[in-house]
């Protein structure tokens, strides 16, 4: 794992690996001192070309915990005005001796292009890509889910995956890089995905996604749901004729109060709500629901940084690669008694 | 069109023993521009000899679609280098597209492109003149004018461009009646692509790349063969890439609409999966399809539904290519690779036999174009347009030693069969042992100044 | 890295019954050096540092029955504090436990399983600074074979053993490691490569 680009081609071991490591993270941000040195002396760029306060402040808080050297870098450069090209920038962060590079980009597969060609060597973390995905969102969601999850069924939640766990995400699946994060993730994680959207906001081929599909959220709900996401919507997308209007859309899809209250008449007493932020209260979810204890929305942003330094520590500090090659207990056990020792 | 016959010599040459279309071994003679003679034991006295054993001789190929670039880009391609190009790739003629800067929608233009051709001297370089002014699908363009100028153009397209409105498809359609030309739709409704970036189905959903529909293409030809038959006229479609589109071409001519398709190389052989990597070669209008598409355009082609090969060769400068998939150009170049592909698809598939690749990559573009002294049979007595392709031969796509200033091919690395070892064009050989030799010297030309001004 | 089809030819230098007679030695030292249990905290380094660190705990208990074991141990995991994290395959961090009495004031003993370089030592000496002020902190290892790179040495020690670089040292324990299907506690030296 030289770069974190996407979870479809994230597997299993990897994922719960990235889970784990967060978990021995968040217990670092309940200490005192909340630094670690583990990347001492490396410099973590954050180049974004698309606006995104929250996502730049979590990785910048992330790098600065792992004692990295941050770089901010807000490219200019959107589908209409064209600045510097991805590959100057990028060439230009390689000669400033940049490690690792996180990206948020508004075109799809901009971090795999960095990451494909010899523009720059570093590692790189796709922090959004266009309507493609958001690697980290869904792992922090995942962890979000796996804390609940495990603490539901008092079991360790180091090393566990989310098998049997039912979720529902609903929303603009269409241009959502989180949806799709999410589904490749959670199929990996054993999960039992559900999309909800107006069929005007799934895209053509969602049929060959790993979940099922539904255009009715209260037949979800009924049909049993263990986390509830919630997909940022924007009302423009009326405008183009996505739904015929925001009070349509959020009647039909949106978790509003009567759908709160239903969770208590359908005995999902344990059922958490989700939403990657920032919400259109209102829109796709009631404040009631937002605020509501069942919501995790700030668990979320608290888990990014730790997903996040998670990321950072497994992809600067050496190669994955090697460690993940090496499984079976005796060779395991026996190689890393070597190197802690020796 | 006339030199050949009055032209200046252009030597006498011996091709000895070479598969006529593919068949048994004769031998060709041609003398001052034309094929002087077929046999076999012919003899070599006065003539260079070309030992063609092993090899298949091929009427020279003509393209119906090739973008130059030339007037406006030049530091993507030139008259010059995208005719090298055409040569090496066993073309003896292209037809230029219209998208230059300014666009070839006024005779002027034209005549110039058409200049430009000559005095290059690699291929007949052919016009195509804009339907509508400015390519902006609002205005006819003077067809007729373009039609009756030094350039003789017969095939009109705002390719790049979807002539989209159809009361003004229409109209073209029944105008160039009036000239014996025909329109070259390239079919794209642009409401259903706005944004597009690829073909819309499984990886699109999965890539977060915004969907071009199948039924973007679809639509427009099934309304174009319908206004075709309406009025009466010629319809040619570009690029055909989806199996619906066949479907439709094959329904229109069992109605006997007068309709020509053509396909490209890569669509023969490439699907949308390679836009996993996010590379902008495989970037192309219209998209990559899936691998039935590419199943049903091989068998529309092998079966006579899509009339011709267009390579779409469209050099992109490297910038426009080193970025982001979303900013990125569409299109790739063909010129070079075009005989290969389809060699490796139609022939070595035994879909097609090389008599049918003469067929879709000679006879029947040179109709469509009107172009009267292409794509004619190997016989004597007619002009001298030929190629010799070995096809045993195998090579590897290394862009960087192709003629044409395009770095964008999407066969890079890649392994294909059959390669040109000769062009004849009037008559005079432009390729040799697979390498440039010189280009042909217009008599009219040779006598005046240089025409490149 | 280890090839179990073919196993370097090695040598038993500790068995069960000679890791068992250290370990008691340890304890008794342990109580001997702090005069008494007060304020006694036992730290294991993952990874075979932790069950060490339990079974000294245990035979503690049993020397001074007003000790409970379990509140005295704890682990404490150095990954993130090493010095050759760049150099290295990156593997999650092992979780730190403390415990509830936590280290403040404390006297901790860190307990490893074999002392070489030191760097392992000085990245816990840095970990134990984010967690909190001991009064005094000391050093036990089952094994120590020699080549110090850092002026760090041990001040308990089960085993001396002159070892050359080429070797290596293999501390088996029962909770970890098996051979043929048996849980096994040993100590071996594998001839180098
Ligand atoms: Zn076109």
């Amino acid at each position: 794992m030289k770069h974190l680009l996407s979870t479809e081609n994230l597997g299993a071991a990897d994922a719960i690996r990235i889970l784990d490591t967060a978990e021995e993270m968040a217990a670092v941000g309940d200490r005192e001192v909340k630094k670690l040195p583990a990347l001492r002396g490396r410099t973590v760029v954050n180049l974004f070309f698309e606006d995104s306060t929250r996502t730049r402040i979590s990785f910048e808080a992330a790098a600065k915990r792992l004692s990295a050297d941050v770089i901010n870098f807000a490219a200019k450069g959107s589908s209409v005005s064209k600045g510097e090209s991805l590959k100057d920038t990028a060439q230009t962060l390689s000669a400033m001796g940049a490690d690792a590079v996180v990206i948020r980009h508004w075109a799809s597969g901009a971090p795999h292009r960095l990451a494909a060609t010899d523009w720059i060597d570093a590692a790189v973390i796709n922090a959004g890509d266009g309507t493609h995905e958001h690697p980290t969102q869904a792992l922090l969601d995942a962890f979000t889910m796996r804390r609940h999850w495990t603490k539901l069924h008092g079991s360790e939640s180091i090393g566990a995956d989310l098998s049997g766990m039912r979720v529902a995400i609903a929303g603009d699946v269409l241009h959502s890089r989180v949806a799709r994060s999410n589904v490749w993730l959670l199929r990996t994680l054993g999960a039992d995905v559900t999309l909800v959207a107006p069929p005007t906001l799934l895209p053509i081929g969602v049929e060959q996604w790993p979940c099922k599909v539904s255009y009715n959220l209260d037949e979800t709900l009924e049909a049993g749901v263990d986390a509830m996401m919630m997909l940022r919507v924007q009302g423009e997308r009326m405008n183009a004729s996505f739904f015929p209007s925001t009070r349509e859309y959020s009647r039909r899809w949106g978790f509003d109060d009567t759908r709160l209250r239903a969770l208590d008449e359908l005995g999902l007493k344990d059922t958490i709500i989700m939403h990657p932020g920032p919400m259109n209260r209102g829109l796709e979810i009631s404040s009631a629901a937002a605020d509501s204890p069942r919501s995790t929305v700030l668990a979320q942003v608290r888990n990014g940084v730790s997903v996040r330094m998670a990321a950072l520590y497994l992809l600067l500090s050496g190669d994955t690669r090697e460690a993940a090659t090496t499984s079976g207990a005796a060779g395991t056990d026996a190689a890393r008694s070597e190197k802690e020792n020796n | 069109m006339t030199e050949t016959a009055s032209g200046a010599s252009t030597g006498t040459f011996l091709i000895r023993g070479a598969a006529i279309l593919g068949g048994g071994a004769e031998d060709l003679l041609i003398r001052d521009g034309v094929i002087a003679e077929r046999g076999t034991g012919l003899s070599a006295e006065g003539a260079t000899v070309i030992e063609a054993a092993g090899l298949v001789a091929l009427p020279g190929m003509v393209d119906i679609h090739t973008h130059l670039r030339e007037p406006g880009r030049e530091d993507a391609e030139t008259v010059e280098t995208g005719t090298r190009a055409a040569a090496l790739g066993g073309y003896t003629a292209v037809h230029a597209m219209a998208n230059s800067n300014p666009v070839a929608d006024t005779a002027g233009v034209v005549e110039q492109v058409h200049s430009l051709g000559r005095a290059s001297g690699w291929v007949d370089v052919r016009p195509v003149g804009a339907v509508t002014i400015g390519l902006a699908g609002e205005q006819l363009a003077e067809l007729g004018a373009m039609a009756d100028s030094r350039a003789q153009v017969r095939v009109f397209s705002d390719d790049g461009i979807c002539v989209h409105d159809p009361v003004l498809m229409r109209r073209a359609l029944e105008y160039v009646k009036a000239f014996d030309g025909v329109v070259a739709q390239h079919a794209q409704e642009p409401r259903l692509t706005a944004g597009a970036q690829m073909n819309e189905g499984a990886v699109s959903a999965v890539l977060g790349l915004a969907g071009w529909p199948a039924v973007a293409e679809e639509s427009i030809i099934a309304r174009d063969v319908l206004l075709a038959q309406h009025v009466g006229s010629r319809l040619h479609i570009c690029h055909v890439s989806t199996a619906g589109s066949v479907e439709i071409v094959r329904w229109a001519k069992s109605r006997g609409i007068n309709v020509t398709a053509e396909v490209t190389p890569h669509h023969l052989l490439l699907t949308d999966e390679l836009v996993r990597s996010y590379d902008p070669v495989y970037k192309v209008n219209p998209p990559l399809r899936t691998a039935s598409d590419v199943q049903a355009l091989r068998a529309g082609l092998a079966d006579g539904t899509i009339d011709v090969i267009g390579t779409d060769h469209a050099p992109h400068p490297s910038e426009h290519k080193e970025c982001e998939w979303a900013q990125a150009a569409m299109g790739m170049t063909g010129l070079e690779t075009a005989l290969s592909v389809v060699q490796e698809t139609m022939i070595e598939t035994g879909l097609m036999t090389w008599a049918d690749f003469a067929r879709v990559t000679s006879t029947v573009p040179a109709a469509i174009g009107r172009v009267a002294d292409q794509g004619r049979p190997l016989e004597a007595g007619e002009p001298a347009n030929v190629i010799l392709v070995d096809p045993a031969a195998r090579w590897t796509v290394d862009p960087n030693k192709m003629a044409t200033m395009g770095r964008n091919s999407p066969f890079a690395g890649k392994e294909l069969p059959g390669a040109v070892v000769a062009t004849f064009f009037k008559g005079h050989p432009t390729v040799l042992d697979g390498k440039l030799n010189t280009p042909y010297r217009h008599a009219a030309d040779a006598a005046g100044a240089g025409s490149r001004n | 890295m280890t090839d179990v089809t073919a196993p370097v030819p090695s040598r038993v230098v500790l068995n069960h019954a000679d890791i068992d007679r250290a370990l008691t030695r340890i304890a008794h030292e342990i109580l001997e050096a702090n005069k008494g249990s007060q304020d006694l905290v036992l730290l294991g380094i993952p990874r075979r540092g932790y069950p060490l660190a339990v079974r000294l705990a245990g035979k503690i208990a049993a020397a001074d029955p007003s000790v409970d074991a379990s509140a005295i141990v704890g682990q404490l995991d150095v990954t993130m504090f090493r010095d050759d994290l760049s150099h290295q395959p990156a593997r999650p961090p092992y979780p730190t436990k403390l415990p509830l009495s936590g280290i403040d004031n404390k006297v901790v003993v860190l307990i490893d399983d074999v002392l070489y370089s030191g760097r392992t030592i000085r990245a816990a000496l840095d970990a134990i600074v984010d967690l909190g002020r001991p009064r005094s902190v000391r050093l036990a290892v089952l094994v120590d074979r020699g080549h110090r790179e850092l002026p760090i040495r041990a001040d308990h020690v089960g085993k001396n053993l002159p070892t050359s670089s080429s070797e290596k040292v293999r501390v088996r324990v029962e909770e970890f490691d098996s051979v043929n299907g048996q849980p096994i506690n040993e100590v071996v030296i594998e001839a180098g490569a």
